[in-house]
Formats: C-alpha cells, structure tokens, sequence
C-alpha cells in the first residue's frame, strides 16, 4: 500500500482552500438569515414573534424537494374580536425565502391551511402569524431534503 | 400554454355553524423563473399563479398571496364555517392576467 504524504507546502494549500470553502459557506448561510429575518420584519413591522400557537406541520425527510407538503395551524377562537388574520410562510434556505402568506377571517372557521412547496435543500419553514390584536406568533421546523426542488 | 383546469372539493351539505374543509388543485407548471433553458441557457422567464381567493356568498373567507416557492399544480386546503346555505367561489389569478374561476354550492341538510 502507497502512503499518502503531503509536503508542508501542499499541506498549507489544503488546509487554506478548506479554510476558504467554510467562510464562503458561511457567508451564504448568513446572508439566507438575513434575507429572513427582513421578510419576518417586513411582515411583523419589526416586532419580534413570539413562541407557540402556531403549529407547523411538514415531514422530517423529505424525498422530492419539488413537492414538500406543509400544514400550519393556529389555536384561536376565530371571532370577531379575535381571530387570526394572515401567516406569512418562509423557507429560509431558497433562492428566494418567501412561499405563500395565507389570509384568514372569523368566516374561515378555524386557522388551518395545507400546501405544497418547493424546497432547494436541507433548511428550515418558517411560519408567522399576525392575530387581530396585531401580536405575532410563530413556529420553525427543519425538513431534510434528499433531492433539491429548484433548477435541474 | 398547456390548458390550466382548476379542480376544487366541496362537500354537498353541512349543517349551519359547521367548520367544512375545502380542498383545491389547479393545474399549472409554477415556472419558477430560476431554471434555465437546457439548449440556450436562458432564463425561463417566471410565470406563476400569483393569488388567490376563495368567497362565500360574495364575501372573502380566506385568501393566499403565492410566490414561486409553491409546488406546480398549487394545491390549498382550507376551512370555511358555513354560515347558511350557498355558493364558495374560487379565483386564481395568474402572473399574465388570466383569471381562472370555478364554484360549488353548499346546501344545508
């Protein structure tokens, strides 16, 4: 068996391209979050969303990142006075992090909707939602993706 | 285009103060305007369904704004609480203008 010995120059090589692989991976991941958490406060008009309420439902692998079904609900009594008027949903690891914002009213019953997206690789959905008396809520979930939903 | 054919699942009858769901499928490709032409290596440009709405008896219940993030052949599921006998309309409305409309009756029973 041929030993695999590097001399210090190529060493040095090797450990600068990994050196720069993980910065530039971090970069991409930072400016993913920034893009957001600026679509979350676009929405909240700055506010920060609370924890709870808002449950999202999407599966843990997902096989065809073409077609993610995700399901949100929102514990509310739907009345009049208090209702859930809309849920912003955001996948934080596209090209673009909006999917779809859903609009409610006392009539829908129940804050409850279901869909599919596209997701482009591993990463997180998020959900907001906006109640009447203008607080916010929201809820995140990693789904792993085996085969990515953009391009091809 | 290929013809876009919306499809929606209502059920017939609910009782007054019933929470019914409501189950919508519309055929269309969702282009994204992220892929490229394979031959050229053009952008396809995007072309989605951009909103939707759905109302009862003329007022609106529930309402989407999409982004090219949801899958081709957008598929909603919502709820409606029936209030009394009547019509759920549904419009989607399509980044080239297209309005696409279908509707079903709910009786009390």
């Amino acid at each position: 068996m041929r030993q695999v010995e590097f001399s210090r120059r190529e060493f040095f090589a090797l450990g600068a391209g990994a050196a720069t692989v993980a910065i530039l991976g971090g970069v991409n991941g930072a400016r993913a979050a920034t893009a957001t958490e600026d679509a979350i406060n676009a929405f909240t008009g700055g506010a920060a969303p609370a924890e709870g309420k808002v449950e999202l439902g999407a599966p843990e692998i997902a096989e065809n990142g073409n077609t993610v079904p995700i399901e949100i609900s929102v514990e509310s009594p739907m009345t009049d006075d208090d209702y859930v008027e809309s849920v912003l949903i955001l996948a934080d690891g596209n090209p673009n992090p909006g999917v779809a914002t859903f609009h409610f009213t006392p009539m829908s019953g129940e804050a409850v909707a279901s869909t599919r997206i596209r997701l482009a690789s591993t990463q997180n959905v998020v959900a907001v939602a906006k109640m009447k008396d203008g607080s916010f809520f929201m809820a995140k979930r990693e789904v792993k993706v085996t085969i990515g939903g953009c391009g091809g | 285009m290929a013809k876009v054919k919306p499809r929606v699942k209502v059920p017939k009858k609910a009782a007054v103060g019933d929470v019914v769901t409501i189950k919508t499928l519309i055929s269309h490709p969702m282009e994204s305007g992220q892929r490229k032409d394979r031959k050229t290596g053009e952008l396809i440009p995007r072309q989605i369904i951009n909103s939707f709405t759905a109302e009862f008896n003329g007022q609106k219940f529930f309402s989407a704004d999409i982004d090219p993030a949801v899958s081709a052949n957008p598929y909603l599921q919502f709820s409606l609480k029936v209030p009394e006998a009547g019509e759920v309309k549904f419009s989607w409305v399509d980044d080239d203008g297209s309005v696409y409309e279908a509707s079903k009756k709910i009786a009390i029973g």
